[in-house]
């Protein structure tokens, strides 16, 4: 057996596992990271990436169909419009690829030595992994554990056949004729919303009373709306059972009575599990926080000399939450005092409108017992909005009532996702209402939607 | 999970109780196997309260400034497993009652509140997270900085809760931060420029502090002081303490004039034993010590401290010099123990280059006499014929003038000068 040392042993090369790596090579670290597939994780190989590329596509293809059913109020028609899924899928592969290398490039380049192979702990500072080559055991100082997050499966409908998970939806070879999706959270949603552009038949089947159950009713309504007009079927409060004895529909409980829903494809997207099992985790019992790894402020873990970061660790389970913990990390093992200080994860819902929210919803403001202002702007009195076809949605402010500090901003819109910056950096930055009030944006934006709610909140907004 | 309650251990023979000069840990932080839990102040030392186990603490027994009774309980930590006490009931019996007292008392009714620096501005306070309003834990409490503020506090060892934010909304800026470093721990002042200052700054006396204050109430409230100052041609002295300096070996350390005056002191005290004395007031005997323990007063960051060369009188010039180097670096890094700051049977004051003309110095109770230094200085001496330059220092001496009349006194003083005067007599065979 083969035997190397170093410093720094980073275990799953996503997002954050890759940062953490990159910061520590350029901070002269000793870093060695194993993955046992592609670089990237599944925000770039299964996720973020290519979900956007499909809805992208699902996006273009639906504007040209909707030129082309005679109605499109810009003008424009053309006949026929057609999708080869194949090509948009190679397409969104070459992407995906090329994204790969790049990663791949920014750790050798960082001088981090990637390894191959499924790693497993066989203590507290070693870990085997097996490579093509052969078992390699690696000895290190500190190690990371970024292993990421699986979807969950339904015992009754395990995944197999017709039943998918995000994963396979991002690789079919042809748009399905109807796609049941169950669970209607963000990534259901996403992803039924590009079938339906696609030209599917979409179901979505969400157990509680509404979809979209972390946001407010008031974000989630745009939403619920824009499904309607794209013939999206939704049915809130049903429980999927099982499919039927062809195959062909899935078998749904909706307010206790039986439905059934077309399903050449069922996209089960009820959530995500952290990936402990697998690696040898049990071999060094870290506390955990359910069925999280339990970690402080540093990303520690109970054990001296292993942290862990990302999905594995706990909600909210977002790419750049584990690149930032990853990056801490890095600047930890390097010998630089850093902890978690963040103020805010905007979180962004690529829906159609899409939805952003930084800090604290109006709700859990309130929750606090802190007095607030609330500033809300519609895109309806937005002229960039009204030029786009865009006016469902808004942008909201969240702020202190005593000193206007802001604690929270959130929009639904089309395009508001490039917001998310803007919306971040004010929290950060403790900007208050006047901050933002008083701050140039430019004209004709979406982003004086955010200028004009900060100017509610303070009682005199100028387009409304 | 148990409970682990860690009592006020038994510091120091005869010590019943000590004063909680500083708290390490907070409730809710975790701690580990012998991480320091507090630190608390006898007499005079500073012993610091490791933490046996590892766990989480629960609750502490008192706040700083709080004088705690050996043995009742100080800390409450969670452990895994069973613990020491199977229910946490009340507070520990000892003089740590009252202090849940409103803050806004006050501050001189509440000898038991924390240490603290107030600043009681009459400008607005920024960022008001009292009145009333509950704010969210981990969310909001967080300091009100950009994140490049934040990491350059991090990158500084400061935590900007504790810096006072003058941006809007009470939001730190990298000038708050400059100011906050420039300054060390104290609060934010106004502005540069000239303006009014009504601010107040409040410092509650705790600590050392506190028994320097106590110490000298006594001193001057019980004794009363005679001083006597006498000038010494310390010519001779000085030519003798070069040479010694110039050939010493280097194990000896560097000279001093205090260890010839320490010296001079014990052969002085053999003549006039009365000034090596204790009185003990109440009960109306004077101790006198055939042992000279001489406290060296010292100035330390803390404050002034006395640590004792004990038994000068069998130690030759180098092992005082040797003794007193100790002490002296034991006692600005805090870590002379109670025994070498107590028991002194007469005090040296000396400030050295700051020693000015006179000093008045106050006598260390329940000693009876105190020698303080003053600043050496060439001065022009008329020898009978014409000016000489000499190195003239003076002695400024303080005596309880219940027991010490002025003429013996006078007497210890004319004696310790022609000693000095004299070095070579410091060292003729008694």
């Amino acid at each position: 057996m083969k035997e190397i040392s170093c410093k720094l042993l980073v275990i799953g090369a996503g997002p954050g596992g890759y940062i953490c790596a990159i910061r520590a090579g350029q901070l002269g670290v000793d870093t060695v990271i194993v993955e046992k597939a592609k670089a990237g994780g599944t925000c770039l190989n299964v996720g973020c990436i290519p979900s956007k590329a499909l809805i992208h596509a699902a996006d273009e293809f639906h504007k040209l169909r909707s030129a082309a059913s005679g109605r499109s109020p810009l003008g424009l028609s053309l006949a026929n419009p057609t999708i080869d899924l194949a090509r948009t899928v190679a397409w969104k592969d070459g992407i995906v690829g090329r994204l790969n290398g790049g990663v791949t490039g920014l750790l050798k380049k960082a001088g981090v030595k990637a390894v191959i192979g499924v790693a497993r702990f066989v203590d507290g500072k070693t870990v085997d992994v097996e490579t093509e080559t052969g078992l390699q055991r690696i000895r290190a100082e500190a190690i990371v554990i970024a292993t990421g997050s699986a979807p969950i499966e339904l015992s009754d409908m395990p995944f197999g056949g017709s039943i998918i998970s995000s994963t396979e939806a991002l690789s079919l070879k042809s748009v399905p004729a109807s796609v049941a999706v169950i669970g209607g959270g963000y990534i259901g949603l996403e992803l039924g919303t590009a079938f339906a552009k696609l030209g599917a038949h979409v179901t979505v089947l969400e157990a509680q009373a509404r979809i979209l159950p972390q946001y407010d009713a008031d974000l989630s309504k745009p939403i619920a709306k824009r499904l309607g007009e794209l013939g999206v079927e939704v049915f809130t409060q049903t429980v999927a059972k099982r499919l039927s004895a062809d195959g062909k529909t899935l078998l749904a409980e909706h307010n206790g009575r039986p439905i059934e829903v077309p399903a050449e494809k069922v996209l089960v997207t009820v959530g995500r599990r952290p990936v402990t099992d697998g690696f040898g985790l049990e071999e060094i019992d870290l506390d955990r926080a359910g069925k999280f790894i339990r970690i402080d402020d540093q990303c520690r873990t109970s054990m001296r000399g292993i942290y862990a970061i990302g999905d594995v660790t706990g909600e909210p389970m977002l790419a750049h939450r584990a690149m930032a913990q990853g990056e801490m990390v890095a600047e930890i093992v390097a010998g630089n005092k850093r902890a978690w200080d963040k103020r805010c994860i905007p979180a962004v819902c690529f829906t159609d409108p899409e939805i952003v929210t930084a800090g604290l919803s109006p709700d859990e403001a309130r929750a606090t017992g802190i007095e607030i202002k609330v500033g809300q702007f519609p895109f309806q009195a937005n002229g960039r909005a009204m030029t786009t076809l865009s006016e469902d949605g808004f942008v909201r402010v969240v702020a202190r009532a005593d000193n206007h500090l802001v604690l929270g901003i959130q929009a639904v819109g089309h395009g508001v996702s490039e917001l998310s910056a803007s919306f971040g950096l004010a929290i950060e930055m403790g900007a208050r209402l006047e901050d933002i009030a008083g701050t140039i944006h430019a004209h004709p934006t979406q982003s004086e939607a955010f200028q004009e709610a900060a100017l509610k909140a303070l009682g005199h907004a100028l387009h409304i | 999970m148990g409970e682990f309650v860690i009592k006020m251990p038994d510091v120091g023979e005869g010590v019943a109780e000590a004063e909680l000069v500083e708290w390490h840990v907070k409730p809710g932080d975790p701690v580990r196997e012998d991480m320091i839990l507090a630190a608390v102040m006898t007499d005079k030392a500073t012993v610091e309260i490791p933490s046996p186990v590892n766990g989480t603490v629960l609750w502490l027994g008192a706040e700083i400034g709080d004088t705690v009774a050996v043995k009742a309980p100080l800390v409450r930590i969670e452990i895994a497993g069973e613990g020491t006490e199977p229910t946490p009931v009340e507070k520990p019996e000892a003089k740590t009652e009252e202090k849940a007292a409103p803050k806004a008392e006050a501050p001189v009714a509440t000898p038991s509140q924390p240490a603290k620096v107030e600043a009681k501005a009459e400008t607005k306070t920024p960022a008001p997270a009292s009145n009333g309003v509950h704010v969210a834990p981990e969310r909001l409490e967080k300091a009100l900085a950009s994140p490049a503020v934040r990491l350059r506090a991090r990158e500084s060892g400061v935590d900007l809760r504790q810096v006072t934010g003058t941006g809007p909304a009470g939001r730190i800026t990298h000038d708050d931060l400059d100011q906050f470093l420039a300054r060390g721990a104290q609060p934010a002042a106004a502005p540069a420029g000239l303006a009014r200052k009504t601010a107040v700054d409040e410092i509650k006396v705790t600590g050392l502090r506190r028994r320097i204050a106590e110490k000298m109430t006594l001193s001057t409230s019980r004794i009363p002081h005679i001083t006597y100052v006498e000038e010494v041609d310390m010519t001779a002295l000085e030519d003798l303490r070069t040479m010694m300096n110039r050939d010493r070996k280097p194990d000896q350390p560097k000279l001093t004039i205090l260890p010839y005056l320490m010296r001079a002191m014990v052969r002085a005290i053999a003549d006039l034993p009365g000034v090596n004395s204790t009185f003990d007031d109440g009960a109306g005997i004077i101790s006198r010590h055939h042992a000279v323990h001489i406290g060296i007063a010292t100035q330390t960051p803390a404050g002034l401290t006395v640590p004792v060369v004990r038994h000068a009188e069998a130690r030759g010039i180098w092992d005082c010099a040797i003794e007193l180097n100790r002490l002296a670096e034991a006692a600005r890094t805090g870590t002379a123990t109670r025994d070498e700051l107590t028991g002194s049977t007469i005090t040296i004051s000396s400030l050295g280059a700051l020693g000015g003309i006179v000093s008045t110095p106050v006598i260390n109770h329940p000693e009876v006499a105190i020698v303080g230094v003053n600043k050496l200085a060439v001065r022009p001496v008329w020898d009978g014929t014409q000016f000489v330059p000499r190195k003239i220092m003076n002695l400024s001496s303080s005596f309880d003038h219940r027991v010490i009349d002025g003429w013996d006194a006078a007497t210890f003083v004319q004696r310790v000068k022609t000693l000095l005067e004299t070095p070579a007599l410091i060292f003729v065979e008694a």
